[in-house]
This record gives structure tokens, sequence and C-alpha cells, in this order.
């Protein structure tokens, strides 16, 4: 395990606050490839510190947010990404929770849906009636501990 | 020593009880015989005994340091504070699973201890079915994680516990979440009687909401402690990693969430049974899997679980035939079960379907994130990471449209509501989180127009969980007097769910201040240096060694001030533990008002220069405000006789009114 400690050090810092933003916002999408699910913004590790210096190198040489990835991609694979691309495999992962949802709110419509063609209980007889009020005259003269 | 052979047996002992439980009480509800089913309480009430006995003498060998253990030895270290020889015990594997089983057998006595008023036959079965599980993690414990085994000749020093795991948070964290998902086994137990049974009524959903209740209560503050925990442990001041094993605490939780308002619904309106009944076998399924991917080792590497294979597969095998099991009976007996109350889309009902479906969607989201690295490696060798920003950009846009409906649930009647009344009465909450919106913009400059709409929703949900019981006691006018005695009089369970909303209304606030607006600087300081943040004023006035129990650290020290006012001192550190050869980092912490300035420290540079990070976190203490502030409106609902646990049925009558 790593040592839990921060990541970022004073000396990797880029003069330029704009681009510094937004190496810590690529730092943060990119996996520590020798931890356990931590960002390279996170880890201490001497490779995420490569990595970080990797980063701020090809934001200074001018690249854009998304060439900086496809070049860390090509070096490291997928694995380096922390959200994975939405093409292949992985569009199973993208899809499976909007799948759920679509599906659960059909099935609850289907379900209300139902249920309102299904009549509504038929009033009670008279004779239910009478039962009913016995019943609760009953009840009345019984005392009870009342529910609240 | 003695103790420990005696703590061996007794745990032997108990599985052989786990599994006259497991089938006696059961037969006897299917054959009708009321001397089996009366095996169940006895059996229960012994096991607790015998597994309590056996986790007593676990923690006499750990608070003796007795390393003849294997387990103490690897674990423990004779310098430890004593609070950390006790909490080590369930701070490694054998001992955590130890502590798993002792707080199943102890729900299990609980509904034996309570039960009474329950059906026979479903009071049995229910047992039987809890002693399916213990009687599987007795076995696994015996077969594959004994704490109990001796090595000789026994060494002389322990290893010491991993120092990240010597705190105080350790000490709590574990304990409440385990209460949480072993909790939720008896939701699971119930579900699976009711589908042996064939039957299942208001009664049931009487029954399981207050156990769910207490068991989501647990799992809320388990949660959170494990979040402040890694945020003040860990130094780098984040919150929540959607790390795995946070995941794998999480999914349980949101599963509980959801069966918790829909056991509402079947309790009130005997609607959504077999949902119910679902979702209950799912939250137990969660746990379960939360249980084995902390436990098998899977989530360091799927090679790690390839190489040591022996309690991976124990527990996969397990998971296959408790979820595998549950799911083939619901699938085959959940027909029987009849559809109860019949609902508008627009009522309290449909509400609580919505409550389900984005909480369902929310739960496959952080499953499929959590597992699908794994799924797909084993399958195609393709490896890739799913971590923080996949579930930022899926799960949180699942709960927001979620969020939003939760002040319209209590305001909706039942069966049948009127939306646009509904939204009239929530008036107050729509303004309330306009102006919080634009005061946000307006004092941040107009920046981060995310995280102000984040706040705007925190205020809606915050006034408008109070618009229930506020109109309700406003209700029949007559002043400020009556008001208030209307007001203090509303049952207990109206505040619950108040409170349990409000606090959702507070994290969200802590979040969206947290990850909105917190500030942050990096720097190197020699003593004397100064660092400027968020209006205050740390000062570096050096570090000196300090000598601990078991570590040794460094302790830099920050006068802090602010104004030129001199506020506080605080004092990060960096330790290293000996034993281990492990350094850790301890933040300083100091907390204004709900904010918190937190500061650690780096390595240090090459140039001798301290290295400091410091950040400012303003709200971040509303995130778990909010959660103690929903366990306490669980705790209140618990606390309404309407749904004490044991309490006598309350009258019909009491039950027509409301």
């Amino acid at each position: 395990m790593a040592a839990p400690a921060f990541a970022v050090q004073p000396d990797e810092i880029l003069p330029d606050p704009a681009l510094e933003q937004r190496a810590r916002i690529l730092s943060a999408e990119l996996r520590c490839m020798v931890c356990q699910n931590q960002s390279i913004d996170d880890s201490n590790a001497p490779l995420a510190r490569d990595l970080r210096l990797l980063v701020r190198e090809r934001l200074v040489a001018g690249d854009s947010d998304a060439q900086v990835l496809d070049f860390l991609v090509e070096r490291y694979g997928e694995f380096v990404l922390l959200k994975p691309s939405f093409s292949g495999h992985n569009l199973l992962l993208w899809l499976a929770a909007p799948a759920v949802l679509v599906t659960g709110g059909l099935i609850a419509w289907g379900v209300v849906g139902r249920n309102r063609r299904r009549p509504e209980p038929a009033p009670l007889s008279a004779e239910e009636e009478a039962e009913l009020a016995r019943l609760r005259a009953g009840a009345a003269v019984t005392p009870e501990t009342p529910g609240r | 020593m003695m103790i420990t052979e005696i703590g061996h047996y007794a745990l032997v002992l108990a599985l052989g009880l786990a599994f006259i439980q497991s089938v006696l009480p059961v037969w006897g509800a299917k054959t009708g015989d009321g001397r089996l089913m009366a095996v169940a309480e006895p059996v229960a009430l012994a096991t607790l005994g015998l597994v309590a006995l056996s986790f007593a003498a676990l923690t006499v060998a750990y608070v003796r340091s007795d390393f003849s253990l294997v387990n103490v030895f690897e674990n423990s270290h004779s310098a430890k504070p004593m609070i950390f020889k006790i909490s080590g015990v369930w701070g490694n594997h054998e001992g955590s699973m130890l502590l798993w089983v002792l707080i199943l057998v102890l729900f299990s006595a609980l509904v034996a201890i309570f039960g009474g008023r329950l059906p026979q036959t479903l009071r049995a079965t229910v047992l039987s079915v809890q002693g399916w599980v213990t009687a599987a993690f007795l076995l696994f414990i015996l077969m594959t994680s004994n704490p109990f085994n001796r090595m000789i000749p026994a060494p002389f020093e322990g290893q010491d516990l991993n120092p990240i795991l010597q705190d105080i948070g350790l000490a709590i964290h574990p304990p409440l979440l385990y209460v949480g998902y072993v909790g939720v086994s008896i939701a699971f137990s119930f579900a699976i009687a009711a589908l042996i049974e064939g039957r299942i009524d208001a009664a049931w959903a009487r029954w399981v909401r207050p156990w769910t209740l207490a068991a989501w209560i647990f799992l809320t503050l388990g949660i959170a402690m494990g979040s402040y925990w890694a945020y003040y442990e860990l130094g780098w001041g984040g919150w929540w990693f959607w790390d795995p094993v946070e995941n794998a605490s999480f999914m349980p939780w949101l599963a509980a969430t959801a069966l918790l308002h829909s056991a509402i619904v079947m309790e009130k309106r005997d609607a959504l049974k077999i949902w119910t009944v679902l979702l209950a076998i799912l939250a137990f399924s969660l746990s379960l899997l939360g249980t084995f991917l902390v436990r098998s080792g899977v989530l360091t590497s799927v090679h790690a679980f390839a190489t040591d294979p022996t309690r991976g597969v124990f527990i996969l095998a397990i998971l296959v035939i408790f979820v595998g099991g549950s799911l083939a009976l619901y699938a085959w007996r959940a027909p029987m079960l009849k559809p109860g109350g019949i609902f508008a889309p627009v009522s309290r009902e449909g509400a609580l379907v919505l409550n389900n479906v984005f909480l369902s969607a929310a739960c496959a989201t952080v499953f499929v994130g959590t597992l699908y690295p794994l799924a797909l490696e084993s399958v195609t060798g393709e490896k890739i990471s799913v971590g923080a920003p996949f579930f930022n950009l899926t799960f949180v846009p699942l709960m927001i449209p979620a969020l939003i409906a939760i002040p319209f649930g209590p305001l909706l009647a039942w069966k049948r509501a009127d939306l646009a009344g509904v939204a009239e009465r929530l008036a107050a909450a729509a303004l309330a989180a306009l102006a919080a919106t634009a005061v946000t913009l307006w004092l941040s400059g107009a920046t981060g127009i995310l995280a102000a709409l984040a706040v705007g929703l925190a205020f809606w949900l915050i006034v408008g969980s109070l618009t229930e019981p506020v109109q309700r006691a406003a209700r029949g006018g007559g002043g400020v007097g009556p008001f208030l005695r209307r007001f203090f009089g509303l049952p207990r369970a109206a505040f619950g769910t108040a409170l349990g909303h409000l606090g959702m209304g507070l994290t969200v606030l802590g979040i969206a201040g947290a990850s909105g607006y917190d500030h942050e600087r990096i720097t190197s300081v020699v003593p004397g240096e100064r660092i400027e943040i968020a209006g205050y004023d740390l000062t570096f006035e050096g570090s000196t060694p300090r000598q601990g129990p078991n570590f040794r650290e460094e302790v830099a020290r920050f006068a802090v001030t602010r104004d030129g006012l001199a506020i506080a001192e605080m004092a990060p550190t960096k330790r290293f533990y000996p034993a281990r050869q492990m350094p850790t980092t301890e933040a300083a912490i100091l907390t204004r008002g709900f904010s918190q300035l937190y500061v650690s420290l780096g390595d240090p540079g090459a140039d001798g220069r301290t290295v400091v990070r410091a950040q400012f976190k303003p709200m971040v203490t509303l995130i778990w405000l909010g959660c103690v502030m929903m366990a306490l409106g669980g705790c209140l609902s618990l606390a309404d006789r309407r749904l004490r646990v044991g309490a006598p049925r309350p009258a019909r009558r009491a039950e027509a009114v409301a």
C-alpha cells in the first residue's frame, strides 16, 4: 500500500494558473497504474509523479486536453483512463444504468397502467356495511391503547 | 491459554447449533409440528452465547498479546495502545468475519426475543433462514479463516496492525457498517420466509420496516464514519473516492433506502409486495457482495484471487448459493403473492415508485462500475479502469431527479394526489432554492454555476422537507402557541421523515460547498514563512520530533491568524511506524463554523523545506452532519410507537385514522 499523503509537489506546479488548472483536472481522470484506484492527482507513487510531469509537459507544448489523453492512452492503454471511453466493450458499462432506468420506468408504468384498468373494489354490500358498523361499535366499547 | 481453546470449541459448537437451527424449525413450520418450531428460539439464544464467548476469547488473546495465535501475531503489537489492541480484533480478515457472525446471531436472538407476536410458522422459518446464513459463515470461518490457529514456537513480538487502521475510526466504523450489513439479513430472512410460506401481508411489512430502518441507520452512520475517517486519516482531504470498498458499502445502502420506502407503501397500502420482497433479497445480496468484494482479495487484482483462491471461492460459493438460490425461489414463488392496493401514477405510492426506480438505477451504475472491470478482465483479458470521473458522470445525474422529487413525496396523498396543489405548497421551498442559488452566484462572482445550482437543490430539500410538518401544524390557525403545540404533537414518524430528508439536503449542501468552492495551496515553507488561504494566514513555526507509543513523528506547527487575530495553532504530523516500516500523514483540521481548514504535510523536499498542502473546505462538515441527521430521523421514526420493534399492535381504530 502506498503511504497516504498528498501527491502534487510544489515543484511540479506550472507557473500559468490556467494550464495548471487544466493539468489538475486531467490528472484526476488518469489512473495511477501501480496503485489501487487512485488518480495520479491523488497518488504519491513515483510513476504517478512522472505521469503528472508528462501531462504538464504536453500541456506546455500546446496539446489540447483530448490530445494529452490520446497520447497517454496510446502509450499506456485504456487502463490509464479512470473514465473509460464510450466505445466497444465499454458500451455495456455506460448503458447499463440507463437501461435499468428505462426498464424500471416501463415496468412501473405497466404496473400503474394495469392498476388503473383493474376495477375499483366493489362497494360494500348492505350486509357488509352492517357488519362493519357492528365491528366499529364494538371497537369503540373495548378501549384499546391508541396508536399514537 | 485455556480460554482460547474454549473460544475455538464454542465456535465449533455454534456451527452445530446453526445446523440444527437451519433445519428443525422450518421443518416444523412445513409439517405443523409445534415442538420442532419451538426449537428455534432457545437455539438462537444459545448460538449467540457461544459466538459471544468465542469473540470474547479472541479479544482476551488480543488484550494479553498472546502471539501464539497467528492472527494476533500478524495484527497486533505489545506496545499498541489498549483501545487499538481491542479494535484490532476486527481490524483483520478473520476477526472481522467473527464480528460479522456475532452480529448476525445477535440479530437472530433479537428476533427470537421480540418475535413473540409473529405467527409461529413465520418466526420459525425466519430463524431457520438466519440459521442458513449463520452456518455458511461459521463454516467459512472455521474452514478458511480461523482466528484461533496457533503457531509454535510463539514469537516474542507481533507484526503490529496496519498504522492506517490504528485510529478511533476503526474502533467504530466496521462495527457500525456490519450491524448495517447484517441487519439487512433480517429483511432477507423475512422475504425468504414469505416466499416459502407463499403468503405476505401488511403485518409482514410492519415487521420488516423497523428492522430495515434500524439496519439503514447503522449503514448510514457506518458509511459517514468511514468517509470522515478517510478524510482525516488519509491526508489528502477527499471524503469520497468511489473506491470499490466504499461502493461495496454504498450499494446495500442504496438498496436499503429503496427497501425502506417500498416497505412503507406495503405497510400502508398493501401494494408493491412483490417488489419489496425482491428488494429485500437484493439488499442482502449486495451486503454479501460487499463482504465478498472486501474480503476475497478480488479487488486488489483478479490474480491475487486466482493465486490464493480458497477464501475467495468459498465466499463466491456462499454468494452463488444465497443470491442464486433466493432469486430462483423468488422466480418460482413470487407469482403466488397476490398484488395489493391500486393507485394512480400521481400519488404518494407513485412518488415512492419513482424513488425506487431512480435508486435502483443509481445502485445499478455503482454495481456495474465496480464489477465491470473485473468481469471484462476475466472474460477478455482487457484491462480498463473505472473511477471517480465515471461515477460522477453517471451516478450524479441519476440522483438529481430523485432528490428534486423528495419534497413532493410526503405532501402527496395516498392513492391519488393533486400535483398542482402540492407544487403550490412547495412555493416557499422553490423560492428558497432560487434565492440560495442567486446569492451563491453573487457571492462567488458567478463562478461554478453547477455548484450554485447544487446549493439551490440543497435549500429546496431543506425547506421542502420542513414544509409538510410546518403546514400540517399550521392548519387550524390560532397563533404561535397552538401552532407550536400542534407542531410538537405531530407523530414522531412525521419528524423522522422530515429530518431524514433534511439531512439529505444538508449533505448535498456540504458536497456543493466542499467540491465547488474549496481553496487549495500547495507550497513549501521554512520556519517564519506564511501561507495565505481563504482569508486565513498560516505561519510556519518549525517542526519538532516526538515519540509516540509505537511510532515516531515529526510535528510541524502553524500559527493560524485571521485579520491579524490569532485563532489557533495547527499541528499536522508525519508519522513513522517502525514495526511495519510505514509512514503515515496525520492532517491537522481546524473547524470554523461548518467549514474546515485542512493542513497536511508532504514528503520533505530535497532542499530541507517543508512541503505543505493547505485546503479550505466550506461547509464540508455538513456532509457528515447531514448523515447524522438522516440517522437521527431514522431513530425518531423507530421511536414512533406505531413502528417500534416489539411494540404492541396499535388499535385498529388508530390505524384507520392514520
